[in-house]
């Protein structure tokens, strides 16, 4: 009797979840161990038929110039980003949430960049920073400097896309600051302002800061992660020029995947990228975590 | 040290009045329990009292030194808050150490790593002290642990420690208490009450529960619709309230209130029952519990429901003439005589008079009713 009813509460259980395992099967884990399997073949799209490689493909990545350079170019961008996204998005939002009028108004500004599509947003960029009929420029004449060309040059572009990056995520990360800022108790502040916590500072660095743990560990990972993804700013206003100085690794992968056709390299590629990534992640939520962790 | 002294405070809402002109005086060293209704304008008056409430008009003033337009940061105020309050991220001791650190440290002093250096001496004396408040208050122990380690009753010895490390001028207690089990809170009145001996600075405790200000404080302000109704110790508040409703929120079981009228002798009869009180104008007849006896004349009433305590007995009668419902106290031996639905007589023996818009009325004794 007791078997009975645990076979039928196991067979319900499995019937519960079997919609969101096939789904899990389907999306996630099968798309990706292809990619593991594909990292071993010279397979390109097509071709009949592949060949095992072994290794060959992991050892070309690692003699790879292009792969240099993407993966430099990657780092500074996000070293750029990362940092100063999250800077605008917890200034904006102290800003917003420390000031009493048109809050709503200034959340919506700030979250537009977030919503609006990064391919129709280009030809506005692509003006905005022309060498010589862009607005930007212009107004740096009216300062007496020329400004350089900001998506031509070799040593600007990175720059240009970072700050096109910041401009990306700094309206995203200040939404999540602002969520958790009014998750922090008021009577902190005012146990903080009778415990002598007077200036704006004073207070930061007692509540605000501390109690934005949290918030910050997911905000870092989060934008740490959609820099390193950066695809449609180079793919529309780049496509990793010039001279390959904005190449980046997705675009590279898609390139080596859609553009030559060799989808066991650009496979290599993806799992080397995906490994990489997820170190990254584990590293910064351990280091993090221990010093946002409260109790 | 000096005592606190609120002049016509007034704070609004928009259309809701909070505070409508509120003046008190706190005497130095007094522990004065600001009790009301939730709602009734209690805890505006102690954040206005701390700085953390601005006032639309009046004054408060500590000792002889006004500080109304001064922040809370600059008016040496302590305040025990409901929730505690406490910086989840800091230790015990830093949490203790935070009001001293504000104010002996100076901006580069608080810097990490670099302040330290600059600043041994001073934060030694800081040690010293939190150490010395944390003992006082058997928290010594904890002082490694965040607070999310500790108890309920451990958080608020801590959130007291805060407030008592650095010998505030005024201290403040928004209801520290409710947050305890029952057990824990009649202990920790106790506590509170030497506490205050020790610290000696002027105290308001705001509280709802009626028993608690009775218990603890030296003089009961009574708060309701952000009017202060009567100040006085809580022997007055109890044996001569001032207004009705006053009457009604102090005492546990409530005060029986009555339908009365005064004759045009001047005598107040209840349902045509004459209670010997003369005193013109009345409109309600109040009567404690224990002053209500049973016995061969008296209010004609109706037993509905006996309740026995232990220590007493509470009988629940519905008087005759009104419907109005009676609780009498008595002593445990008599319940033996008493069955439901029994009619009985319940003889005040002192009671009060109220007017028809809740102001006591004097009245006198006229005949031998009441004794």
């Amino acid at each position: 009797m007791s078997e009975r009813a645990g076979f039928g509460e196991a067979l319900a259980g499995w019937l519960l979840t079997g919609p969101a395992i096939l789904a899990y099967l389907a999306m996630l884990l099968i798309p990706t161990l292809a990619v593991v399997v594909l990292a071993f073949t010279d397979f390109e799209l097509g071709m009949p038929g592949f060949h095992w490689v072994g290794l060959d493909n992991f050892s070309e990545l690692l003699t790879d110039h292009g792969m240099r350079t993407s993966v430099r170019n990657t780092a500074l961008y996000v070293a750029l980003v990362t940092p100063a996204s999250i800077l605008a998005g917890l200034g904006l939002a102290l800003l917003i949430e420390a000031g009493s009028r048109g809050k709503v108004f200034f959340r919506a500004v700030f979250f537009l960049p977030v919503v609006s599509l990064m391919v129709a947003m280009a030809t506005a960029w692509q003006y905005l920073l022309h060498p010589t009929i862009g607005p930007v420029n212009a107004w740096l004449a009216l300062f007496g400097i020329a400004g350089p060309n900001w998506l031509g040059s070799s040593d600007w572009v990175l720059v240009s896309l970072g700050l096109i990056g910041v401009w990306e995520n700094a309206g995203f990360n200040m939404v999540l600051v602002l969520a958790g800022l009014t998750a922090i108790p008021r009577e902190l502040y005012a146990a903080a302002e009778v415990d002598g916590a007077a200036g704006p500072w004073a207070r930061f660095r007692l509540v605000t800061w501390p109690l934005l743990g949290p918030t910050m560990l997911l905000v870092t990972t989060i934008t740490t992660i959609r820099a390193i993804r950066t695809f449609d700013s180079i793919a529309t206003l780049t496509q990793g020029g010039p001279n390959k100085a904005s190449e980046m690794i997705v675009w590279t992968i898609y390139q080596e995947g859609f553009s030559y056709l060799r989808m066991g390299y650009a496979a290599a590629l993806t799992v080397v990228f995906l490994v990489v990534v997820l170190a990254i992640m584990l590293v910064q939520t351990r280091l993090i975590e221990k010093r946002t962790h409260y109790s | 040290m000096g005592g606190i002294v609120i002049e016509g405070a007034k704070r609004s809402y928009g259309a809701v009045e909070a505070l409508k002109g509120v003046s008190l005086t706190i005497a130095p060293g007094e522990f004065l329990a600001l009790v009301g209704p939730s709602g009734c304008g209690k805890t505006t008056l102690m954040r206005a009292v701390a700085g953390l409430e601005p006032l639309d008009a009046g004054r408060v003033l500590f000792g002889a030194e006004e500080v109304t337009r001064r922040r809370a940061a600059d008016r040496d105020v302590a305040m025990v808050f409901q929730n505690y309050a406490l910086y989840p991220h800091l230790t015990v001791f830093q949490n203790i150490a935070v009001p001293l650190v504000m104010r002996r440290l100076n901006a580069w002093q608080r810097l990490p790593l670099l302040g330290p250096m600059l600043s041994r001496a001073a934060r030694e004396g800081i040690a010293a002290d939190v150490r010395a408040a944390a003992e006082s208050l058997a928290v010594g122990h904890l002082l490694a642990r965040k607070p999310g380690q500790l108890s309920g009753g451990q958080r608020q010895r801590v959130a007291l420690g805060r407030a008592i490390v650095r010998r505030p001028r005024v201290f403040l207690m928004d209801e520290p208490l409710s947050n305890l089990d029952a057990a824990l809170r009649t202990e920790t009145r106790r506590e509170l009450v030497e506490l205050h001996r020790r610290v000696g600075a002027a105290t308001i405790y705001v509280t709802h529960d009626q028993s608690e200000a009775m218990t603890m404080a030296d003089r009961v302000a009574v708060m309701m619709a952000g009017e202060i109704l009567q100040v006085a110790t809580p022997e007055a508040i109890y044996a001569d309230p001032a207004d009705l409703r006053v009457a009604s929120f102090i005492g546990s079981p409530r005060i029986n209130l009555l339908p009365a009228e005064s004759g045009p002798d001047g005598l107040v009869r209840v349902g045509g029952w004459s209670t010997g009180l003369v005193a013109p104008g009345a409109a309600t007849f109040a009567v404690r519990p224990e002053a209500l006896v049973p016995g061969p004349e008296g209010l004609p009433a109706v037993l509905e429901h006996v309740e026995f305590l232990g220590d007493s007995l509470l009988l629940h009668a519905r008087h005759e003439a009104s419907g109005a419902p009676l609780v009498a106290r008595l002593e445990p031996q008599a319940r033996k005589s008493l069955e439901r639905g029994q009619a009985l007589h319940l003889r005040p023996l002192h009671g009060l008079v109220f007017s028809a818009d809740g102001r006591r009325c004097p009245a006198l004794a006229r005949t031998s009713a009441l004794v």
